[in-house]
């Protein structure tokens, strides 16, 4: 089970760092996605996994068995989460925004950061890009 | 006490928000909420020099189990220092930040990323330094895209996807440091880690951290969105980022190579100074080559972030004092300089050296608040930066690293030559277009005043600041005190 976990957390890193390569802003949102998907997967397999034994303490017990889940994982995987889905929504916003005022998804074409751009350009940035 | 510097951000935050429909309220709030901030900063710093560490279980919950606040030395000069550029943006922010920006949410967003920062200098957990970080990043994502115009959201663009790599890597490297030490709270992994009897694997971890907060912290040869996304926003946000930002990235690394990775040093410090070289030395020549005020400044933030890596890698005692001393200048000293540029661009209207001029005739003061803050990150006496840097060269020559005290060397004659290029453009050749004759906004030039003033005055009497930094690094070298205040009386 770890092995296949590992596996599939392997592929995940594989796709999303492909994705993230490439220039159009939808894809790379794509890559980050997966990696975090594969990130949370590594998380949940960096608890050693026991299967069946939940962390619960039995009645009439103070400790919990000495082998049990480790629940702590989990809560982190959450937290990673819940992270992750804010962030996820402000970079689909932001890509829109990036959309519709430079008029492309192609990084390429977003060089106004490095290049100074020219005034004229800037004016019809939303033609540019074709 | 400690939960201070994270309550009143949020506090304040959240009466901004609040306040959403009444701008000039939350221009107040500002101002009394970073003043709070950096008294209790004061408070803590303090304490911390009295009592050496302390630390407070969030919930009672014992170490290893509960939530864990620390301040030790490093952490309470961080704090006061980014209390009081905090403080020096609030006030530069009352006319520096326009309307449209503070109808958006610039406030709450102001007391948020503050909240981030201050988090990340105190936590003692791995995975709530991740949670601190993600807090800063967020606020830190929205500053920098606020306004909209078409610099604003390419920059955005790409801050935002490589900061976010950073956190995955960082995410990555928090999910194995667990499965191999079972524990996530820095002291107990502190005790844990050498008894594991995996010092590959421990060494991989490294990397990984190194890597992710290398991103964060700008360092060679993960620098690119700095200089790509610093010069979009409004100065007030790009002097709040430079002071700020890459410095917590900086903290990081000084907290978890001297206190989880003491393992397989050899490795990881040889690293960590080939990397500290290259990042003065890509920095400074990209700085050569541009003419934006603002640029230029950037890639001197990258350059200037090698200075306190290479004492992390030299890891002495003296070493990381310097370290600790160049933190604190730097970031007083490369924010004021932002601050500056913004007084040129609301003068003359431009951030291009080629369009400035004539500064020096027009505005004598205005040109000394370049130029002392401007020397002192060159590094000449008797400004802070000369402490700082002495400092550093004598303790890589304590170890026989010639070569990378060669670099810092030549890397501080490069910066000098970098800052007169601004003043001969800024501030001595003549006009091009008259400098405008009316008055700057007090609320404007004060607080850079006060940055310089602060500045200058660390640089003069440098004592007292080497002696904390001093104590700093005692903490940082022997861990046993931090061990004992977090953990308690455990073995």
């Amino acid at each position: 089970m770890t092995f296949l976990l590992a596996l599939a957390a392997g592929a995940l890193f594989a796709a999303g760092i492909y994705m993230i390569l490439r220039r159009s802003l939808v894809k790379i949102l794509v890559g980050l996605l997966l990696l975090g998907y594969a990130v949370n997967l590594l998380l949940f397999n960096s608890a050693v996994l026991v299967p069946g034994r939940p962390p619960l303490i039995p009645a009439g017990q103070t400790v919990p068995p000495e082998i049990s889940a480790d629940p702590l994982a989990q809560a982190l995987i959450l937290t990673a989460i819940v992270i992750s889905f804010g962030v996820t929504a402000f970079v689909v916003v932001l890509i829109r925004q990036a959309y519709q005022v430079v008029g492309t998804d192609d990084l390429n074409e977003m060089r106004c950061t490095d290049i100074p751009c020219e005034d004229s350009e800037l004016k019809d940035g939303k033609e540019g890009g074709a | 006490m400690i939960v201070l510097p994270i309550l009143i951000p949020l506090a304040f935050g959240i009466f901004s928000l609040l306040a959403w429909k009444a701008p000039r309220l939350q221009r107040g709030l500002a101002l009394a909420g970073t003043s709070l901030l950096t008294a209790s900063a004061v408070a803590i710093l303090l304490d911390v020099r009295r009592t050496g560490v302390s630390a407070l279980q969030i919930g009672s919950w014992p170490a290893p189990y509960g939530i864990t606040l620390a301040a030790d030395g490093l952490s309470s000069l961080m704090l006061l220092t980014a209390a009081v550029i905090a403080l020096a943006a609030a006030l530069y922010g009352q006319a520096g930040i326009d309307p449209g920006r503070v109808r958006s949410g610039y406030y709450p967003l102001f007391h948020f990323l503050l909240m981030g920062v201050n988090g990340a200098f105190l936590t003692g957990d791995i995975f709530n330094l991740y949670v601190w970080f993600e807090v800063m990043l967020m606020s830190s994502f929205v500053l920098i895209a606020l306004g909209g115009e078409r610099r604003n959201i390419e920059g955005a663009v790409k801050y935002v996807i490589l900061n976010l790599l950073a956190s995955i890597l960082f995410l990555s490297a928090i999910g194995l440091l667990y499965n191999l030490a079972g524990t996530l709270n820095m002291a107990d992994l502190a005790r844990q880690l050498p008894l594991l009897g995996a010092p590959n694997q421990i060494t991989l971890v490294a990397v990984l951290f190194l890597a992710a907060f290398g991103i964060k912290s700008a360092a060679f040869p993960l620098f690119f969105w700095l200089p790509a996304s610093y010069h979009t926003p409004p100065v007030t946000i790009t002097a709040l980022f430079s002071g700020l930002l890459t410095k917590v990235g900086v903290y990081a690394l000084i907290r978890v190579f001297t206190l989880l990775f003491t393992q397989d040093t050899q490795y990881t410090r040889t690293v960590l100074l080939i990397l500290a070289g290259f990042t003065m030395v890509t920095g400074v020549l990209g700085a050569a080559a541009q003419t934006d005020f603002r640029r230029l400044l950037s890639f001197h933030i990258i350059s200037q972030i090698g200075y306190p890596l290479m004492g992390l890698a030299l890891f002495s005692q003296s070493a990381l004092a310097a370290s600790i001393y160049f933190l604190v200048h730097v970031m007083l000293a490369k924010t004021a300089l932002f601050l500056v540029a913004g007084l040129v661009e609301s003068l003359q209207g431009s951030f291009d050296l080629k369009k400035l001029g004539g500064l020096y005739s027009a505005r004598t003061g205005l040109a000394l608040l370049f130029l002392l803050p401007a020397l002192s990150l060159a590094g000449l006496p008797p400004l802070s930066g000369f402490f700082a840097k002495l400092a550093l060269v004598r303790a890589g020559l304590e170890q026989g690293q010639g070569v990378i005290v060669a670099v810092s060397l030549a890397v501080s004659l490069m910066t000098l030559y970098s800052m007169t290029k601004v003043w001969n453009e800024a501030f001595w050749k003549p006009a091009a277009v008259p400098v405008p004759r009316r008055r700057l906004s007090a609320w404007l030039w004060a607080p850079t005043l006060g940055l310089v003033l602060v500045s200058l005055l660390i640089g003069i009497f440098p004592a007292p600041l080497l002696e904390l930094s001093n104590q700093a690094a005692a903490l940082l070298t022997n861990t046993q005190p931090y061990l004992e205040a977090v953990i308690g009386g455990m073995p």
